[in-house]
């Protein structure tokens, strides 16, 4: 479903981390971790295209990406919202199937309120809610636990085991560990880099560029 | 070598440092004669015109400056084709090269198209249509000059110039045409200061070898820039180290 | 991909934050005001410039209605969906331009009485400027929203916007104060078919170039 060879991300030509080779295939749920800015979003992004520099091979089918933004429209409501996706995606959504998702995130009660007057934790209860509609079998997250209560993250951990379960696939970047079964974990680590203070020729020249 | 490999050659920025030596040399010698020569020709031996007199030799620097400013922005539209469709990173070397001395150029023409109006106009400045294509020329520069500042990431700022670069291009011939359009509309008995099919050899032979001059100065100037900027950003390879580390320096790192 | 879903989420997000309709609109009389003001009393003189002061007008309002054409969508996430879910986003963001015009190239076309008598043009350009208007504001839209693209991605990308984007709106300003000027000098229709190609060849162009900035902003992120 999802195979990467030599995979580098590149930003402002300096490769993020060491080479990646990962292949994702139905069932599996893969967890990325890493130290703070080791380039768990941008990795993300890439594979979702919306990224272009890398380095390395990359096979992707149909996924859903969802980043750090909601994606949400906060002038439309919950309802208008998912209904947007699936014309997006050339779906005629029926209106069983809609309630049928938001009744599974709990967001029953505010599916016609405007998602500004919603809280953070709400509208990434929509986001699962847009999850469970989209037909593709592969789920790139970043960082999906964000703002979700103790309740949110139990749906959240949920909603992933049956996807899994289900035959399809996530990938999500997390500090939390995902509570899901048969997951394994991906490690990112940095390149080497020069330290700051150190004695061989390329950490001084870095030193005089920075000077 | 057949077009494709020479094609995948110009990618390689190494290839192209060592293959332009012996371009900028040339262009560089090229334009210091044909400037002169073009210089010593319009400004001293070419005949004065009948209506203008003396003050029609600005014509020898305004013309060249405003031709080439133009070559210039459309061959950076064309870079930013090549950087669009191919990827190659040698074509946004190109464009940033090409900038400093567009404009430059651009502010020349506007210059000495504003001394040459003075005699011959009455005024400083006039709104005809060659004025106004070169001053939107100018502002075509400054644009893409403005977003390069704007934008840290070295491949989005590439990206971004070669976009802005094409749209511009595109619509070079379309605000040229418009403004000619404006103008004649405007001023029916136009007097352009242009180049006429009519005008004898010897005036249109200078100022051939003024814009032959000017191209070439164009070319050692571009070339120049872009091996500078070449040799900065592969400043980490090893073929750039051991053009800087010449083994006859001593004492040093 | 549904159109018909993608005209109704514009149209019910312009009706919900209809301050981007007026607060352009309101410029737009506002800087009318200003010109009447300030400019001379004698009407010949008003009725000359009348043309050029329109255009020019209507080139600031649209401006101002460019900067916010995709800033929404890229803040919270939106763009970044379309661009990865949407089979072709040109679509989508071809409709969003399109609802931008109706709201102020086309409501300015339909405002044009209005404009030509406060600016004390005479009443029988009235229906030329009409048409002037209908046949060159798709392409200040258009080429408007390539610059838009690009600057989305910056916080204070107005003015720079402007620079991008004014060089690229000279064209419409020539033929469109040509086209107002027509009717009041000799008849000609040549800056009218002068206003529809560009407006053609913004269409052609402006939606590729604008999806192309948009990829490269949503990098920025």
């Amino acid at each position: 479903m999802l195979q990467t060879e030599d995979l580098v991300c590149v930003r402002e030509e300096r490769p993020l981390f060491k080479p990646i080779a990962l292949s994702l295939s139905r069932g599996d749920c893969v967890e990325i971790v890493g130290p703070n800015g080791v380039g768990k979003t941008t990795l993300l992004r890439t594979l979702a295209g919306l990224h272009i520099e890398y380095q390395g091979q990359v096979t992707c089918e149909q996924f859903l990406y969802q980043g750090h933004r909601m994606g949400l429209d906060e002038l439309l409501s919950p309802l208008e919202n998912l209904r947007w996706y699936g014309a997006l995606r050339g779906q005629n959504i029926s209106i069983d199937d809609l309630s049928e998702a938001l009744r599974r995130v709990g967001m029953t009660a505010d599916a016609m309120t405007e998602c500004a007057r919603l809280s953070q934790g709400q509208q990434r209860r929509v986001c699962m809610a847009r999850w469970l509609l989209d037909p593709a079998p592969l789920w790139l997250l970043d960082e999906p636990y964000t703002s979700l209560d103790q309740q949110g993250q139990g749906l959240l951990n949920e909603i992933l085991s049956q996807h899994c379960a289900a035959g399809g696939a996530v990938l999500a970047a997390t500090h939390v560990a995902l509570e899901v079964a048969h997951r394994s974990v991906l490690e990112i680590h940095p390149p080497i880099r020069p330290e700051f203070g150190g004695t061989d020729l390329a950490a001084e020249s870095a030193m005089d560029e920075w000077l | 070598m057949s077009l494709t490999e020479l094609w995948h050659k110009l990618g390689s920025p190494r290839w192209f440092y060592q293959m332009s030596t012996h371009w900028v040399w040339g262009f560089g010698i090229a334009a210091i004669v044909l400037l002169l020569a073009g210089l010593l020709w319009g400004l001293l031996i070419a005949p004065p015109d009948y209506q203008q007199g003396h003050s029609v030799r600005i014509m020898y620097v305004h013309v060249p400056a405003a031709m080439v400013a133009q070559s210039i922005y459309i061959g950076m539209g064309v870079a930013g084709f090549v950087l669009f469709v191919w990827r190659m990173k040698l074509a946004d070397v190109a464009i940033a090269a090409c900038l400093p001395f567009g404009m430059l150029l651009t502010a020349l023409a506007l210059f000495s198209g504003s001394v040459w109006g003075r005699p011959t106009w009455g005024t400083w400045w006039e709104w005809d249509g060659r004025t106004v294509s070169t001053l939107v020329l100018l502002f075509l520069y400054i644009g893409i000059y403005a977003l390069r500042e704007a934008i840290p990431d070295a491949q989005l700022r590439a990206r971004a110039s070669a976009l802005v670069a094409m749209v511009g291009t595109i619509n070079i011939p379309v605000i040229k045409y418009s403004v000619e359009w404006w103008h004649t509309l405007h001023q029916p008995a136009s007097f352009t200061l242009t180049e006429k099919p009519t005008m004898p050899p010897e005036m249109y032979l200078p100022l051939l070898v003024m814009v032959l001059g000017v191209y070439c100065f164009a070319g050692y100037n571009i070339l120049s820039r872009m091996r500078i900027e070449i040799l900065r950003r592969e400043q980490g390879t090893r073929w750039v180290r051991a053009l800087v580390t010449a083994p006859t320096l001593t004492g040093q790192r | 991909m549904n159109i018909g879903a993608l005209w109704v989420r514009e149209w019910r997000v312009l009706m919900r934050n209809r301050s981007a309709i007026y607060n352009p609109i309101a410029f737009m009389f506002l800087a009318v005001m200003l010109f009447a003001v300030g400019s001379p009393v004698q009407d010949n003189a008003r009725g000359e410039y009348g043309a050029a002061v329109l255009w020019l007008i209507v080139l600031l309002t649209n401006m101002l209605s460019l900067d916010s054409l995709f800033r929404r969508d890229y803040d919270n996430g939106v763009l970044e969906q379309l661009m990865t879910t949407a089979p072709v986003p040109l679509l989508a963001v071809l409709v969003r331009i399109a609802m931008q015009w109706l709201f102020s190239g086309l409501l300015m076309a339909l405002l044009a009485p209005l404009l030509c008598v406060l600016l004390g043009l005479p009443v029988r350009v009235i229906g030329a400027t009409m048409l002037a208007l209908l046949l060159g504001t798709p392409a200040l839209s258009l080429l408007g929203a390539i610059g838009a693209s690009i600057t989305v991605g910056f916080a204070r990308g107005g003015v720079l916007l402007s620079l991008l984007v004014l060089p690229l709106f000279l064209p419409v300003l020539v033929f469109g104060v040509s086209a107002v000027n027509a009717s009041l000098g000799q008849q000609s229709a040549a800056p009218f078919y002068w206003l529809g190609f560009l407006s053609m060849l913004a269409l052609s162009l402006g939606p590729f170039a604008a999806t192309a900035g948009l990829k490269i902003s949503l990098q920025m992120q």
